[in-house]
């Protein structure tokens, strides 16, 4: 599968920069960590509370990672395979809970139920949060793939669960693996749903060496731990990936498949959408709207609300179009020049997204006060911090959808004498159009809720939608807290929407 | 839409290119752990009154603290401004503030600022048993006496709030971690009542649903002002005599030594001390004044009489010690 044509310089180069930027936090990681000598870093972690609370991170990562990769097959086949329509409003709704931050889904859910805290809520939570990474590529996986080898299974006897099993999922294998990675880095880097629910991980202890104990250089030592976690998993990603890779993925025919579906079958597929949905979306909505009416006295300020609106989207924005920029040249490496080289630059991208967002705002506040001074506390490097969180997850979409892209058309073009560049730009690109814009869409969504980052970076007095959230929730204000948040899933839609045209779009091609 | 958020953007990075090394002539940078629904009319007061124009970054104080040590020397930053003590005595550590002038200084007592005299507290607020008086007929005097058994399950409180963290960082400080664990472990098999914030843990005393919770003074009064003196049947008890029960936290203010802007940075900080300033905490979010000459709010008992533990503040920085201590005793986490 991987080509015989070498990578051309002008995707290595900038792959390699990108690479770069991405291991500027780990670079800080290790000039702060090691500031109070090798002997300290040593006896930081050889702690058994250390072990106790990243067994515990463990522990929270497989159970949501695995409960989001069911979770999130089961949504994908109902949008791309099931009969229940429309197909829009089904993605819509089960991307919505991607929109909530989990500080606040996790809030909703705690003031709710009280007894949900500890690890039950800090599940329940994450796995809502996380299920579309999961979904989002495994839909666009189903629509791409080749119908044909489902009808060829099914006529030969199998039965449908079991053509779904084998065919359907052994397709979609790899867009699974790249969600469940996306979902365990994020498990390992959340500290908004852990901190609500009160279940303590690790990413405690590095936040607690920032607030309680006001110590950079401990939570940089404790932060590596979390840099070898994400190591391993990444390189786990890889190994599972390329032993399937060599699938025959179809070139895009319309779906015929239609498996029969009685009425026992139709009425629990219902149910189960209809229960993803409430808990996943409907529980904070509700929640939020209750807030906001509960304290029908406060005037809500619209004119504030609309400024954060516009800050958020804007930053949002940029950001999205940068990362996808960004991440296009490591995508397309690594989806079609397989090599050692691609392989370390696209690890380079994951490494730091099991990172919690305020290293790596601290890390980049180490960088700019230091080289970049003009740019401190101003926009540019806010969004540079942003593109390198959310860098990886524009990197796995965009990949997913151009190694399911078929190659033969790029082979038509090289026969025609076409060179490397001009392939890509001719065909490559347009065909991994749909990848790219889900990059930017699911970077957009993430930068929306990002708070720890914008509140160290950003320029004095901003406000988006998050820092509002924020500050009115850091007084216990729910009712102001309601109309930014209602506005910050509202905001949502408009990328969830990209994402749904281009998903169909898939299909279409 | 899109256009507004551009243009928004935009400004922000053109904002970049104006400014330079000028500071002394900027405006002066506040980095404030206390929130801008709290403090930032005081501040727009201040900017009227003075016309030193304020650029107010609001953030966790703690998270301001690990910023300000990460910026170190290059920090803008003219003026922090702490939720806590804590975050000032690691700011202090640092070597990140300057001394400050004795004007301002001898204007607070010793015991609520810096024994190196670089940072003051600005305002206080005391521990205290809020209860209910239908449910409660012996208060407690100590706060060994809620380990009785007559409390069993009656007790609410916030594990993962700061100033309860601060109570057990100052219960550590003064009878060491041995002691400390055992209260906390006492504490504990005495089943008490964990509440997601100290109003809510009011709320719950105010209902009955537990008898009696360890939060902070002000919390009664905020629910007074809010719903009037007959709505609230809960009543604050305070623990005196020194006793640990009756910690005086503080929030407080420190100039950057790094600051080209120390001259209005200091006269932010005796703003803050001045008789506006500390009437405005006094009568807006129902602290202890911290300048002499102020009075506290309505009835609050003097801090005379409160007579709280002596206890150096810089030393409440060793939060993070305290958060492993109340894992431990299985009081912070599930």
């Amino acid at each position: 599968m991987s080509s015989r044509v070498r990578a051309p310089i002008a995707l290595v180069a900038p792959a390699f920069v990108a690479a770069v930027l991405s291991l500027v936090p780990v670079w800080y990681l290790f000039q702060t960590a090691f500031t109070s000598g090798f002997a300290a870093v040593v006896d930081e972690l050889m702690q058994i509370r250390t072990l106790q609370l990243v067994l515990r991170s463990l522990l929270l990562m497989v159970t949501v990672t695995s409960a989001s990769v069911v979770i999130g097959i089961f949504a994908a086949w109902v949008v791309a395979r099931s009969p229940l329509r429309p197909r829009l409003l089904l993605i819509i709704a089960f991307s919505l809970s991607l929109a909530i931050p989990s500080y606040l889904a996790a809030f909703a859910w705690v003031s709710w139920i009280p007894g949900i805290s500890g690890f039950f809520g800090a599940f329940i939570v994450l796995t809502f949060v996380c299920y579309p990474f999961v979904m989002l590529p495994v839909i666009a996986s189903m629509d791409i793939s080749d119908p044909m080898a489902e009808k060829v299974a099914l006529s030969l006897g199998r039965r449908p669960f079991g053509v779904f099993r084998t065919v359907t999922l052994g397709q979609s294998r790899p867009a699974i693996t790249g969600g469940a990675l996306l979902v365990a880095l994020y498990v390992l880097s959340d500290f908004g749903a852990v901190a609500a629910m009160r279940y303590e991980v690790f990413t405690w202890v590095i936040y607690g060496a920032y607030r309680a104990g006001f110590n950079p250089s401990r939570a940089a030592i404790l932060s590596s731990v979390l840099l070898m976690a994400a190591l391993v998993l990444t390189l786990i990603e890889v190994r599972v990936r390329s032993t399937r890779d060599t699938f025959r993925m179809g070139a895009g025919v319309r779906r015929a498949t239609n498996i029969q579906f009685g009425v026992t079958a139709r009425i629990a597929t219902i149910a189960g959408a209809v229960l993803l949905v409430s808990f996943g979306a409907g529980v904070p909505i509700w929640r939020v709207i209750y807030w906001t009416g509960f304290d029908s006295n406060t005037d809500v300020q619209w004119d504030v609300v609309f400024r954060s609106i516009a800050t958020s989207f804007g930053i949002g924005i940029v950001t999205s179009v940068v990362t996808a920029l960004v991440a296009l040249p490591i995508a397309l490496l690594s989806a079609r020049y397989r090599g050692k080289t691609s392989q370390i630059l696209e690890g380079s991208t994951y490494v730091a997204h099991a990172l919690p967002g305020i290293v790596i705002a601290i890390s980049i506040v180490y960088l700019g006060i230091r080289t970049l001074r003009p740019l401190y506390q101003e926009m540019p490097l806010l969004i540079l911090a942003q593109v390198l969180i959310f860098l990886p997850l524009a990197v796995a979409s965009m990949r997913t959808a151009i190694a399911m892209s078929t190659q033969s058309l790029e082979h038509v073009a090289r026969s025609l004498g076409a060179g490397s560049m001009m392939t890509l730009l001719r065909v490559t690109i347009p065909l991994a159009l749909p990848g790219i814009m889900a990059a930017g869409a699911l970077s957009m969504l993430s930068s929306v809720k990002e708070l720890p980052a914008t509140l160290l970076l950003r320029p004095t007095g901003t406000e988006t939608l998050a820092t509002q959230i924020w500050k009115f929730s850091a007084v216990s204000d729910y009712a102001a807290v309601g109309p930014f948040a209602l506005a910050m899933i509202l905001l949502a839609v408009v990328p969830v929407a990209v994402l749904t045209a281009t998903t169909r779009q898939g299909i279409a091609r | 839409m899109i256009g507004v958020a551009a243009a928004t953007v935009l400004a922000g990075c053109a904002a970049s290119d104006g400014e330079s090394s000028n500071t002394s002539s900027g405006p002066l940078v506040v980095y404030s752990g206390r929130s801008e629904a709290l403090v930032a009319e005081l501040f727009s007061q201040f900017s009227t009154e003075t016309g030193t124009e304020l650029e107010v970054r609001y953030a966790d104080s703690g998270e301001l603290a690990a910023l300000l040590i990460t910026e170190g020397n290059a920090s803008p930053a003219d003026v922090y401004f702490s939720q806590d003590a804590g975050a000032l005595g690691a700011v202090e550590d640092a070597g990140l503030f300057s001394a400050l002038p004795s004007d301002i200084t001898q204007l607070v007592d010793s015991k609520f600022r810096s024994t190196q005299d670089r940072w003051v507290a600005t305002s206080g607020r005391a521990r205290v048993a809020v209860y209910n008086p239908n449910l409660v007929t012996t208060v407690p005097n100590t706060i060994d006496d809620i380990l009785d058994p007559m409390w069993k399950g009656k007790v609410g409180f916030a594990p993962t709030n700061a100033s309860w963290q601060s109570f057990v960082t100052a219960l550590r400080v003064v009878r060491g971690e041995d002691e400390a664990e055992q209260w906390l472990t006492a504490f504990k098999a005495n089943e008490p009542v964990a509440y997601e914030k100290n109003s809510a843990v009011r709320d719950a005393v105010n209902i009955g649903e537990v008898s009696m919770g360890l939060i902070n003074h002000y919390y009664l009064y905020e629910k007074i002002a809010a719903e009037g003196a007959d709505a609230v049947t809960a009543k604050n008890h305070y623990f005196t005599g020194g006793d640990i029960g009756g910690l005086i936290n503080v929030a407080g203010v420190g100039v950057l030594e790094s600051s080209k802007n120390k001259d209005a940075a200091n006269q932010l900080v005796k703003f803050l001390l001045s008789a506006q300033g500390q009437e405005y905490f006094a009568q807006k979010t129902f602290e202890y004044p911290m300048a002499a000459g102020v009075a506290a709010y309505g009835d609050l008992p003097s801090i005379e009489e409160l007579n709280p533990p002596a206890i150096d503040l810089s030393d409440l920085k060793s939060i993070a010690k305290t958060q492993e201590l109340l894992a431990k005793t299985g009081l912070l986490t599930k």
